[in-house]
């Protein structure tokens, strides 16, 4: 194996987190602000890239589709928050788990039914294949390059978003003390529903992403749960830039596991996941406490 | 209740623990009866339904003392379905055991690999403990899909020492074993579930699930409690996954470690009634009720349960059976326990004590 064979391994692996990144960073932040677990996650991506493709029956371009996938799943956020996931708070831990978890099982039925078991994908025309060659045999894919950018623009918008906007303090002080930010006059039920929704906006953009990337079925949800998760607990809770590094060696010890054996890339994930849980139980760069 | 004065450090006794113990032991003698009776009269098809809905019941159950008494949100407990299918067609096929004797070794494998498992998934909070647990029994599947040559890989193996014991026997005998030991896992499941929570780590788990930090500085060692219910739960699970192997013959990782056993456990939970011993048995003949009349709807049979599951949670999260109580003040499993009068009086003199 060549020096440049494995520089571009690396480089397809840190492309890969890019996609991760966008995974994480919607679950990472309806935990930071509310403490609580999507558990349909996973689904929503799925539910994205399956929106993009109705889409695509009108000759949309899945990249242009964000502008209609983004709304439309920002409007399916905020009403599950603010009508039926609040309604429960103050029960604990477990009512928010549970309804997303029966949300998540019928999320996948539903889509089963409306677009069938088979493996779909959305079509980018030249961009899925296009590459940049550079110099001594490296190349690079122009999708995942625009993914990886597209995350970071993500986490850069989400970062000035809590530090320069007034909505965005309410958010960071909803997070530190909800009730210290309500006798300040911050609705925290509201400020819970838009966080739902700019969660499952970030990912309609990541359901798209997916689905120019690789073919999805319905079923497939869950796994993304999955990475989002090891994203997050490689990171640690609470931090943006903890979640671009989570899910730069997520997707490191996917690729690099896959060329030790194809039937590794899956397992390889997960391990480096529980090896930060038994070494690093809070994660790499964690911020955010556990109330 | 005897009068007697007792220093205040013993155990609270569960308030009338006699005479309710007396309506369980008939609910008891009338369950034990009718499993005894159905074989009689009813055919191997209504055995086998038996069988199924059996475990639920003990599936569910097992569900329930994580989630409804100490509190952990467990989405990987197939793991322990999955671990247990493969043990038991390990130990009866490969080991040689009797196939009804290694479906409950099976067990005693679960319970050691979920030592280690929960050393690991207890690092995690509420939320983010639910998909640990999840990881862990992804990790579990592939490690056993990637077994091609002693475990068949991705297309699983068959438990052949099926063949043997209905060559030995006959197809009935068969049948009719495992719907008596699928009738026993249920019951010992109830009964195990049952016992804990009327003893001291019952009521330390219950203390643990309403406030960790107030059960700590009472001096519950709230990690050994959880663990102990945890490695119940994966032990049984495990037993409930083996016989679930002689059930359905042939093991796939895909099936055997599917996250939907987790989803049944929940909503049959949810819908019986999470945090009660009858909500898991109610909830499993509602679940497979429904179940039974949806299964030619192939996705809506989800769909619906799935609903059935989350309209629960919002409108009534107490479940069938909390209802029920409710209206009835039934109670048939006697494990809530109050404050004896002795105790109650000899607090009201003392000041300056907020109550």
């Amino acid at each position: 194996m060549t020096i440049m064979t494995i520089l571009n391994i690396l480089i397809q692996g840190v492309l890969l987190g890019g996609l991760y990144v966008l995974y994480g960073t919607g679950l990472s932040l309806i935990f930071g602000v509310m403490r609580l677990v999507n558990l349909a996650h996973g689904d929503f991506i799925i539910l994205s890239a399956y929106l993009s493709l109705l889409l695509m029956g009108f000759g949309v371009h899945p990249l242009l589709s964000v502008l209609v996938v983004a709304p439309v799943m920002f409007a399916i956020g905020w009403p599950l928050q603010r009508y039926i996931l609040n309604s429960t708070l103050g029960r604990g831990i477990m009512p928010p788990l549970l309804i997303t978890f029966g949300l998540s099982v019928i999320l996948q039925n539903a889509l089963q039914l409306g677009f069938s078991a088979d493996s779909q994908g959305l079509d980018a025309g030249a961009l899925e294949t296009a590459t940049i060659n550079l110099p001594g045999d490296l190349s690079i894919g122009v999708m995942p390059l625009i993914t990886f950018i597209v995350s970071i623009l993500v986490l850069v918008g989400l970062q000035l978003f809590f530090e320069r906007t007034k909505l965005g303090r309410a958010f960071r002080a909803t997070s530190d003390d909800p009730q210290a930010a309500e006798m300040m006059g911050i609705n925290s039920r509201n400020i819970y529903a838009v966080a739902m929704g700019i969660s499952l906006a970030i990912v309609a953009v990541a359901g798209i992403l997916l689905g120019v990337r690789t073919n999805f079925t319905p079923t497939i949800g869950p796994a993304r749960l999955l990475l989002a998760f090891e994203t997050v607990i490689i990171g640690g809770l609470g931090s943006l830039w903890g979640t671009l590094a989570g899910g730069i060696i997520l997707g490191l010890a996917q690729t690099i596991g896959a060329q030790i054996d194809p039937t590794f890339f899956q397992l390889a994930g997960h391990l480096v996941t529980l090896l930060v849980l038994v070494f690093r139980p809070t994660g790499l760069f964690a911020v955010t406490r556990d109330r | 209740m005897s009068a007697q004065s007792t220093p205040q450090t013993q155990n609270i006794p569960v308030v009338n623990s006699l005479n309710r113990e007396y309506r369980l032991i008939a609910v008891g003698v009338v369950a034990l009866l009718a499993v005894i009776a159905v074989p009689q009269f009813g055919q191997t098809g209504l055995q086998r339904q038996l069988s199924d809905l059996f475990v639920f019941i003990a599936i569910a159950t097992l569900w329930n003392l994580l989630a409804g008494y100490a509190g952990m949100v467990s989405v990987g407990q197939q793991a322990w379905v999955g671990l247990g299918s493969y043990a038991t067609v390990v130990i009866a096929d490969d080991l040689g055991a009797p196939i009804f004797v290694a479906v409950f070794l099976a067990g005693l494998v679960t319970a050691l690999i979920s030592i280690p498992t929960a050393w690991l998934v207890f690092r995690l909070r509420a939320g983010y403990f639910a998909i640990g647990t999840w990881v862990v029994a992804e990790v579990f599947r592939l490690l056993v899909s990637s077994q091609t040559e002693w475990l068949g890989g991705g297309a699983g193996r068959s438990l052949a020492s099926i063949r043997d014991f209905v060559r030995g026997t006959s197809p009935q005998t068969f049948t009719l074993t495992t719907y008596y030991v699928a009738a026993g896992i249920a019951a010992l499941s109830i009964i195990v579930v049952y016992t804990l929570m009327r003893s001291r780590v019952g009521l330390g788990l219950m203390a643990t699930r309403d406030s960790e930090s107030g059960a700590i500085s009472l001096g519950i060692n709230t990690y050994r409690q959880k663990l102990i219910a945890y490695i119940i739960a994966a032990a049984l699970t495990g037993v409930a996954g083996g016989i679930i192997a002689v059930m359905t013959i042939n093991v796939r990782p895909d099936a055997a470690f599917s996250v939907n056993w987790t989803a049944f456990m929940i909503f049959i939970t949810v819908i019986g009634g999470i945090g009660t011993i009858e909500g898991p048995i109610i909830g499993a003949v509602i679940f497979y009720l429904i179940r039974d009349q949806l299964s030619n709807f192939g996705e809506w049979s989800l769909i619906v349960l799935g609903s059935v599951a989350v309209v629960m949670m919002l409108v009534a999260p107490q479940g069938v059976w909390g209802l029920i109580r409710q209206r009835t003040q039934l109670e048939i499993f006697p494990i809530r326990r109050l404050m004896p009068m002795r105790l109650l009086v000899a607090r009201q003199p003392s000041s300056g004590e907020a109550s």
